[in-house]
């Protein structure tokens, strides 16, 4: 730690937490509530000039160079990070629902495992073959686990499509032929609301024959 | 007359289509108010109170507005008010990213009295409880009581009694897309609105009155909508702020709720408490039921419920009151006031047939009026094996005990009038259908399609549907009470009936034959008469050159029917050990007239019963007396149904008629009271408050050996 942090005492920003413990899953700890307004978040921020990074991102087999601050996420980047070239990276099919972790519905696949973007620096993705849901169709073909929730009307008002459409892509990465009691294992980290799991289950049944 | 015609010769309606919006949906394509990003937009974001009372003595945005990438900064309490729950509005800020609003957000000093608060029912009702409400006498509005009968003869004649409390606690809706807006103002006096909504116009109206424009200049949009469930009418506190934040720096503003502020500003389903005192005669019948109940919805009133719920009583008396609390708004949610009033109904006609000694299902036949649910009776009896139910509950052997329940409900869901529509019929043979309602996930952009498909011998997928745009000017009503299916569809069958006789008449002469011989086949059109006279639909259109056919359409009354109703049954399976629940099995028997779209319709029925199950085994918002907050504002702690708990889940589309009934809400009716009612014959002990937790479970076993 710092002097600066040390005579801060408890008071921890998000920012300052974040540079203690360096990287990994704290991405979406939060500041505990009694900390804003007060004085001591304020004089965590003041005159703590944000220092940002450039770095690239290999997303959906392209190249993006993005500047970012330690603490953005993935999921920042994807859905409202702008390319140095200007253009906005604009893949906003997963979702920011829980920011926790808890939801599943900002799913991606980070070197084919999935992961929620939610909870991964974007600085921790440099290196890696990130896929987002706008990634898994081959041109016109969708994917497998795509074509089978439409048929099997998997999905209602589809907020959370992307996120259990990539998990389902996963699983079956991992197991072909998944059981029922293993698809509701492998999709346990996702939550719809709307109340789709047993067309989800049906679709990702019909995609595993399919692959 | 106007009628769907029958079964035997529809080709479209009542068969399982897939939905349109299919593709965009499981590509990511698909675009919500929360992925709109406009050009230079800013993101603005809510300072909300942490307390749930207190005065406001100051608000200091002196810093936040120093920080760099902070465009604005508004006050949303004027200094000397009060906060009267967690969460309410203090103060907004825009800024360039989402991250630096919520810095921004932090950099706000609110100086607050706090002032002594109230968050549950039994606070709010104890005779030293603070006045939080000026307006109702110890925190409780007027009682509504309702007389019927002569309760007391009633009382006389019956022969069995039951006296019960039964409670349903404060669930949030959870939409998984948090309440928010995209506003981008052109100039001074228009302005674009993506909104996260179930009413397009609602909201177009609400900006253009608060902002004194014709309703006209204000376009709202809702391409996809990511689950509102009753709780997204109108823009809301955080809608009007966006727009504000929006014409003050000049830039579009993006300003979507939190997930913690979902819970505690937009909107709840109200608890309910039941004491209730009922009794029935030797054979079986309801004669007397004396209820005395209360819920809160938060600081705001519309706490209310049926009582007595379906079954008929001849001799009542109900007296409800609202309780105030320190805690946000209740706003409609999926079946206001339904499935508590169903939870409770349910348990006490199980425990009234009990009383009897008689098969609470023999119980529900006798005291049901309703033929379409005596059917549905017969029919789940059938498809659970209700025959297999402990006929003595909690006489499983063995440490993990199953048993079975039954559950009821009934609905409206007739639709109403006030939709406009239109259908094209352009020469290169494309069809366009536009009207201003919005699809929330329900599936009504395709059931449009498949009407007009139907109607004009086409795909669903040849029809370019249009909604969720207040531009056209097509004006609808909002996506809730299931009204939007009876609703629009009448109205588009009609337009598109309509366009279908102009072409005809367009068309008849080159065919040399009556208007009234022409026929559509799939993808023709023929003479009925002289077969040999067939032109395809592209020939036909063709014929129109530059002139468009463009007919509306009209609501009408024979179209759709008003009246749902539902029976559910469930098998549990209780570990005694535990007090671990798992739902087996539902069968979910839906009354909805005639399904436009089975499959969709199958889907709704499958969500009403999972939402029904969160209430019943998993949901409940937990507050704190002592700090006035809600201890479980995320989705940690605040359960939803995921893949573990689903049970298998028989969904049955009872279609009984032909015609349109919604059927959004009542599926998710009757699940609570058929679980709870499962539980009780599993371990043969009483648990008359949801949700049905393990602790609740091993509490009532202990008291059952004690």
């Amino acid at each position: 730690m710092s002097d600066k942090e040390k005579k801060q005492g408890t008071s921890i920003s998000r920012r300052n937490f974040l540079k203690g413990v360096g990287t990994g899953t704290v991405a979406a700890t939060v500041v505990p509530s009694v900390l804003i307004g007060s004085e001591e978040a304020a004089e965590a921020q003041a005159g703590d000039a944000i220092s940002t990074a450039t770095i690239q991102l290999n997303i959906n087999e392209k190249m993006y160079e993005v500047e970012v601050e330690a603490r953005t996420t993935l999921l920042t980047v994807l859905r409202d990070g702008t390319d140095t070239s200007g253009d906005n990276v604009d893949l906003t099919g997963a979702k920011l629902i829980c920011d926790r972790g808890e939801c599943g519905g900002c799913t991606v696949m980070v070197d084919g495992k999935s992961v929620y973007a939610c909870m991964m620096l974007a600085i921790d993705a440099q290196g890696k073959k990130i896929t987002t849901v706008e990634g898994l169709a081959n041109g016109d073909d969708l994917h497998p686990v795509q074509e089978a929730f439409i048929q099997h009307d998997a999905l209602m008002c589809g907020f959370c499509t992307p996120g259990f459409i990539v998990s389902s892509a996963a699983l079956l990465n991992e197991n072909k032929k998944p059981t029922l009691e293993e698809i509701k294992t492998g999709l346990s980290g996702n939550t719809c609301r709307c109340g789709t799991y047993p067309f989800i289950f049906d679709a990702v049944k019909t995609a595993s024959r399919k692959m | 007359m106007a009628s769907w015609g029958e079964a035997s010769e529809s080709r479209l309606i009542g068969k399982r289509i897939t939905r349109l919006s299919g593709k965009d949906k499981v590509t990511g394509k698909a675009k919500y108010t929360f992925d709109i990003n406009r050009p230079g937009m800013l993101y603005g974001r809510i300072l909300r109170s942490e307390v749930a009372r207190a005065t406001v003595m100051g608000v200091d945005t002196s810093e936040a507005e120093a920080l760099p990438g902070v465009k604005a900064v508004i006050p949303l309490i004027e200094i000397g008010n009060q906060l009267r729950y967690q969460g309410q509005e203090i103060a907004a800020v825009a800024a360039e990213t989402d991250d630096i609003a919520k810095d921004a957000i932090r950099l706000i000093h609110v100086d607050l009295e706090e002032l002594p608060h109230v968050v549950t029912e039994a606070d709010a009702m104890a005779d030293s409880a603070p006045q939080i409400r000026e307006d109702w006498a110890g925190n409780q509005s007027e009682p509504n009581i309702r007389e019927d009968g002569n309760l007391q003869a009633g009382f006389t004649e019956a022969a069995v009694e039951v006296e019960a409390t039964y409670h349903t606690p404060v669930q949030t809706h959870v939409c998984l897309e948090t309440h928010g807006h995209v506003v981008e103002w052109e100039d001074e006096q228009n302005l674009t609105i993506w909104a996260s909504t179930q009413g397009v116009f609602g909201v177009r109206n609400d900006f253009a009155q608060h902002f004194e424009l014709a309703p006209n200049q204000v376009r709202v949009i809702t391409e996809h909508m990511g689950g509102g469930f009753g709780s997204k009418f109108g823009p809301g506190i955080e809608g009007r702020t966006a727009a504000e934040l929006s014409r003050i720096t000049g830039k579009a503003v993006k300003l979507m709720l939190t997930r913690k502020d979902e819970h505690l500003v937009a909107g709840n389903r109200p608890s309910m408490t039941q004491n209730v005192r009922a009794g029935a005669t030797r054979d079986g019948r309801l004669i007397a039921y004396d209820m005395k109940g209360h819920g809160t919805g938060g600081i705001s009133s519309g706490a209310g419920f049926p009582a007595p719920y379906v079954y008929h009583v001849p001799n009542l008396r109900t007296e409800r009151v609202n309780v105030a609390v320190n805690a946000g708004n209740q706003r409609a949610m999926r079946a206001p006031g339904h499935p508590q009033a169903a939870f409770a109904m349910d348990s006490l006609m199980d425990e009234l047939a009990e009383k009897l000694g008689m098969n609470p299902l023999e119980f529900r036949r006798i005291n049901d009026a309703n033929e379409v649910r005596q059917a549905q009776y017969t029919l789940g009896a059938q498809e659970i094996g209700w025959q297999r139910r402990n006929n003595v509950p909690g006489s499983g052997s063995g440490v993990k005990k199953r048993g079975m329940g039954v559950g009821s409900g009934q609905w409206g869901g007739g639709g109403g009038r006030g939709t406009e529509a239109r259908v094209t019929i352009n020469s290169d043979g494309t069809v366009e259908a536009v009207t201003g309602t919005q699809d929330i996930g329900t599936g009504v952009r395709t059931v449009i399609a498949i009407i007009v498909a139907e109607e004009l011998g086409l795909a669903p997928t040849d029809i370019m549907v249009k909604v969720g745009d207040s531009q056209p000017g097509l004006q609808s009503g909002g996506s809730g009470g299931s009204q939007t299916t009876p609703s629009v569809a009448p109205v588009i069958k009609t337009a598109a009936a309509a366009a279908k006789q102009k072409l005809f008449e367009r068309i008849a002469p080159m065919l040399e034959a009556p208007v009234g011989d022409l026929r559509v086949g799939t993808g023709t059109i023929y003479v009925v008469s002289d077969r040999t006279k067939t032109i395809t639909w592209e020939q036909a259109a063709g014929q129109l050159g530059m002139e468009s056919i463009s007919e509306g359409g009209h609501w009408d009354e024979e179209l759709r029917q008003n009246g749902a109703a539902g029976t559910q049954f469930a098998e549990v399976e209780v570990d005694t050990q535990t007090g671990a629940l798992k739902v087996i099995k539902i069968v979910a028997i839906q009354d909805c007239g005639l399904a436009i779209n089975r499959l969709t319709t199958e889907s709704q029925v499958n969500g009403g019963v999972i939402m029904g199950l969160g209430q019943a085994i998993l949901e409940e918002r937990v507050m704190d007396p002592v700090t006035g907050r809600m201890l479980n504002a995320n989705l940690e702690d605040y359960k939803v149904p995921g893949t573990f708990e689903i049970p298998e889940i028989k969904s049955i589309v009872f279609d009984t008629h032909r015609r349109v009934t919604g059927v959004g809400e009542p599926p998710c009716i009757p699940t609570p009271g058929a679980i709870a009612n499962a539980v009780y014959n599993a371990i043969g002990v009483r648990i008359r408050e949801l949700p049905l937790t393990p602790d609740k479970i091993l509490t009532a076993l202990a008291e059952k050996k004690a």
